[in-house]
């Protein structure tokens, strides 16, 4: 089933789909400018902007499924960017108003959340700023019919990250990580940008309706270049392998923003734009084969991360990094991996963002200590917290009837049609997400306490957990509910197409079984080493292959090898040669005119008779020369 | 005969050469320049002669004048410096050098 | 015939005279040797057609120019000779090695431009040759002839303002001089009167013979060392002026030092030694006591004598 027509509209929920944009902008905005005078009252305006966008997403939802299935892309045009070329309008369509609802509901779970979180922090009122920044940039990334406004959207979010990962500016980690994660975005934006122009180039147009439209029509090579453009892209903001470097780090930002940008929302624009994009990657069947390579190299190399922090968060980014790497995987299969991909995508979004709220809440009673060895038996102290990371947990490890049951099996079963062996390295990745996960819940909710003495672990206020409850529950639910009888699959179909056939839900298939025993024996091994074990306070040192994730699979060392030493030794090459080359020639000119200068001006000695004497031996010069010449 | 003549004025310009550059007592180096001069005059002079032309011998008389004219300013100038520095060498006055 | 005997003996004459220019040591004979040159050239000048150029040669530069470079040797010290060590490096291998190369070049190219024979001045000079010329003067270069008359003004005035010093105070009277006079010999011990004259006691008028003081014995003061000097190498120094000189030699070693201090110097001074007023061109002192001294720059006629 191709993708349906996109009809203008205006009028309704739907015509007033940029409030979503406007509203947490001019929160941003009015934070931002205002100053202090804001302090009071900038976190509740936050939240209030970002509900605001909830309530407008969740009307032009409801008025989207007003319309026949096929009649629900809306495009909403608002003003010509550059004359002939360039419109800016909003698309909705199933596609987007799924990121919309996600994006504006858990944003505003987390904006929430942050009142409680930050409540003692001086700049809770800029930290609401960035917040609602993001939520609007994200919301015209998505909301974007073409790719201007795409990319737009694309550096808003990736300004918010900057600005959110080093909120905590005076930690210069926290400085370091956020220029690390801006640089290696500057990366992946140098892909899409160059995708962006090559799509110009082929098209004439940057509308989505005109390309997607018409990408049939281009050359499989020249939508192959274009789909690993855009994959760069989508690597560089969702932290796919080679360009995951800058996630493990950008854990230094503030815990909500991990949730929101770092778990739940940015990180999936990749994948968003693998989706979007569908109709060329699905011309260019090289690039989707890259693609799928990615997802599952990241997947692995994410979970295989994750089994090695002792840092909490670090290894819940592997984990993101490695769920995202299945969404992508699930993207890179084509029209049926479409639903599970965005499927996925969404209730990672709820239980991730549970889990990293809760590693929050779980930080925020420790003293914000990060060290799972530190942590241990806070089940007891810290019930609410332990009920939901709990789901969450079982959600992403495929616990049957919650969320990742649903959605990441799917993504087995649709990756293991596609191809056996990614189908097969899914299914271990799944394997040691019930290990790695598993350690991170027994490590911190279990066992013996190992609490730092100044440490007097509690339950943290309502305003904190009210969103983990909410969080968990959509944990528990949403896999089913848009799993089941393919009822994602068909709401979608309309933006990004559907296979002929839709497939049908086996819960007793192969993978499923096999998928289901790993996760069994990973979950059981993590309890023989952590729940039941004692936990050393010092990390041990480990293998070689312990070391090897520890150090995040030496993707660092692997960049300074190759970029930072070589762009020094440039730098010093080019310092050098300013140093000595050109300064060198201009100095060694100037010398050596000042030396010969030196030197000529003894020629002026002041003795009348030397330069008589030059004078009189130029003059017999001349006359040897007169008669050389005379005579020829 | 007029080539013998000629010979003799280039000797004795070519002494009249060195003397100014290896006599050091300035009235001695214009004694020397006036020698010089001199020697040009006696070329003037043949060539006069042998081209069948007055002109060289007005040259003449007209380098006459101003060596005169010369040989005036130019011992002035001798005996004001030596007035100030005590020495006609024209070595001492080198001060305007590097 | 007679042309060439005339220009072979005078043009080595000159060419003689001319070397004896460049390297005499003595400025005097320089100035002899170059007015040998002038006469020389004149007589040249009037072999070759030219009289009047010839009666000018040595009416202006052997009259007049050689007289003024005279008086100014006299005016900077008739005495004054170079020491011939040279002192800038290569100066004088390459001033021969030009001297040499330019006279070779310069008979080569000048010799050889010569193509055809003598023409002669018979048909230029109609009506003689101081005619011809002033009609030539007078006529075609009458603007260079008033120009140079030009020249030859400005050159004078030049002389003039060069020369010309300007008195910046009064000029001292008769009784300002005695009065420096008495306070110098009340400071200095100098002799205020007038040096004893040659022959005052003298037994002849002659300058060699020192003055005799009234008992007798020779006066120091009056003794002209120059001519001491040249009568002891030739022998003939009187026995009683060598006693004089012995003992003020003496009296200069007791005091320390070889040259006499300035109360001596002024002492030593005759009549004829009175300077010349805030002016240092002394002029005349050929022959003078001072001549041991030797402190000055232009050198004593001792130096000159040394030189023989």
């Amino acid at each position: 089933m191709e993708p349906a027509e996109i009809i203008q509209h205006s009028g309704g929920a739907i015509g007033a789909a940029w409030l979503m944009i406007a509203l947490p902008l001019v929160g941003a905005a009015v934070l931002l400018l205002g100053g202090r005078r804001t302090d009071k009252f900038g976190h509740l305006l936050g939240v209030l902007m970002a509900v605001a966008s909830f309530v407008v997403a969740a009307l032009s939802f409801a008025q989207l499924l007003g319309f026949a299935p096929g009649e629900r892309r809306r495009g909403i045009e608002l003003y010509e960017f550059i004359p002939g070329l360039a419109k800016v309008g909003l698309l909705v369509d199933p596609l987007s108003i799924s990121f919309c609802l996600l994006i504006t509901f858990v944003g505003s779970l987390i904006h929430i959340y942050s009142i409680g979180y930050m409540a003692h922090d001086p700049n809770r009122r800029r930290f609401f700023a960035y917040l609602n920044l993001f939520v609007a940039a994200m919301l015209l990334l998505v909301l974007a019919d073409n790719y201007v406004a795409l990319f737009v959207g694309w550096e808003g979010v990736g300004l918010a990250s900057y600005l959110l990962i080093g909120f905590w500016q005076h930690k210069p980690s926290a400085a370091t990580a956020a220029k690390k994660a801006f640089i290696v975005n500057r990366v992946g934006d140098f892909g899409l940008l160059l995708g962006i122009f090559t799509i110009f180039a082929t098209f004439h147009t940057l509308a989505f309706s005109d390309v997607l439209g018409n990408a049939s029509k281009a050359s499989s090579g020249t939508l192959t270049a274009i789909g690993l453009l855009l994959l760069v892209g989508a690597c560089g903001k969702s932290a796919q392998l080679p360009l995951q470097s800058w996630l493990l780090d950008a854990m230094e930002g503030p815990t909500p923003v991990s949730a929101l940008i770092h778990a739940a929302t940015m990180v999936t624009a990749g994948v968003y734009l693998i989706v979007r994009s569908g109709p060329i990657f699905q011309g260019a069947e090289t690039a989707q084969l890259v693609v799928t390579i990615v997802g599952v190299a990241t997947l692995l190399a994410g979970a295989i991360i994750g089994t090695a922090k002792d840092d909490i968060k670090k290894a819940l980014a592997g984990s993101t990094m490695s769920q995202i790497g299945y969404m992508v995987l699930a993207a890179g299969v084509g029209p049926v991996g479409y639903a599970f991909a965005i499927a996925h995508l969404i209730t990672h979004g709820f239980f991730k963002a549970d889990m990293f709220l809760g590693a929050g809440s779980v930080m925020h009673a420790m003293n914000d200590e990060v060290d799972m060895r530190k942590y241990g038996a806070l089940r007891k102290v810290m019930p609410l917290t332990f009920w939901t990371f709990l789901i969450g947990y079982l959600a992403i490890i495929g616990f049957p009837l919650l969320s990742g049951y649903f959605t990441k099996d799917g993504i087995i079963e649709v990756a293991m049609e596609h191809n056996a062996i990614l189908g097969w390295l899914a299914v271990i990745g799944a394997g040691i997400t019930g290990f790695y996960m598993s350690r991170l819940v027994f490590m911190t909710f279990f066992g013996a306490k190992r609490w730092e003495p100044t440490a007097h672990p509690h339950e943290s206020p309502a305003v904190m957990t009210v969103p983990l409850i909410v969080l968990s529950i959509g944990a528990i639910v949403l896999g089913w509910f848009l799993i089941m009888g393919n009822r994602f699959m068909t709401f979608l179909a309309p933006a990004v197409g559907a296979p002929e056939e839709m497939p049908a839900f086996h819960p007793f298939s192969v993978p499923g079984l096999a998928t289901l025993a790993l996760v069994a024996i990973g979950a059981a091994y993590a309890w023989m080493k952590y729940g039941r074990a004692e936990v050393p306070a010092v990390a041990p040192r480990g293998s070689f292959l312990t070391t090897f994730a520890r150090r995040d699979l030496y993707g660092d060392a692997l960049n300074e090898a190759l970029f930072m030493r070589p762009g020094q030794w440039l730098t010093r090459l080019a310092v050098f040669f300013d140093n000595r080359g050109v300064d060198g020639l201009v100095n060694g000119l100037a010398a050596g005119i000042g030396g010969t200068s030196g030197r000529l001006r003894r020629v002026q000695t002041g003795f009348v008779r030397s330069y008589a004497l030059s004078i009189f031996l130029g003059a017999a010069v001349l006359a040897g020369a007169w008669l050389v010449v005379g005579n020829l | 005969m007029t080539t013998h003549y000629l010979v003799l004025s280039a000797l004795l310009f070519a002494i009249g050469g060195v003397g100014v550059l290896v006599r050091r007592n300035a009235i001695v180096v214009f004694m020397c320049v006036e020698l010089m001069l001199n020697a040009c005059n006696l070329a003037f002079v043949t060539f006069a002669r042998q081209n069948g032309n007055l002109d060289g011998q007005l040259i003449a008389f007209f380098v006459m004048i101003v060596a005169a004219a010369e040989v005036v300013i130019g011992l002035a100038i001798i005996v004001t410096i030596f007035r100030t520095r005590r020495s006609a060498s024209v070595d001492d006055a080198s001060l305007l050098k590097y | 015939m007679g042309e060439s005997i005339t220009f072979w003996v005078l043009a080595v004459v000159s060419v003689v005279a001319a070397l004896g220019l460049v390297f005499s040591r003595k400025a005097v004979y320089s100035a002899l040797m170059l007015g040998v040159v002038m006469l020389s050239l004149a007589v040249l000048y009037a072999v070759q057609d030219a009289p009047f150029l010839a009666a000018v040669q040595i009416i202006v530069y052997t009259g007049a120019v050689m007289m003024l470079f005279l008086f100014v040797l006299m005016l900077v010290g008739v005495d004054s000779s170079d020491s011939l060590v040279e002192t800038i490096r290569g100066q004088r291998f390459w001033a021969i090695v030009g001297g040499i190369g330019f006279a070779v070049l310069l008979a080569l190219g000048i010799g050889n431009a010569i193509v055809g024979p003598t023409r002669g001045l018979a048909t230029a000079v109609r009506d003689g040759n101081v005619p011809s010329l002033a009609e030539l003067i007078f006529t075609r270069h009458v603007f260079a002839f008033e120009v140079t008359s030009a020249l030859l003004i400005t050159a004078a005035l030049g002389a003039m303002v060069l020369a010309h010093r300007e008195r910046t105070e009064a000029k001292p009277t008769q009784k300002e001089l005695s009065r420096q006079r008495f306070v110098a010999f009340g400071k200095t011990g100098k002799n205020p009167a007038p040096l004893p004259g040659p022959g005052t006691y003298a037994r002849h008028n002659a300058i060699d013979m020192p003055a005799l003081l009234p008992d007798g014995s020779v006066s120091p003061l009056s003794v002209n060392r120059y001519i001491a000097r040249y009568e002891e190498s030739r022998g003939i120094l009187p026995p009683e002026v060598a006693r004089v000189l012995e003992e003020e030699a003496e009296q200069q070693r007791a005091n320390g030092h070889g040259t006499p201090t300035t109360a001596e110097r002024a002492a030593d001074g005759g009549p004829d030694t009175e300077p010349m007023p805030e002016d240092g061109v002394v002029v005349g002192r050929v022959v003078g006591p001072r001549g041991e001294s030797g402190g000055e720059s232009r050198g004593g006629s001792v130096s000159e004598e040394d030189g023989k």
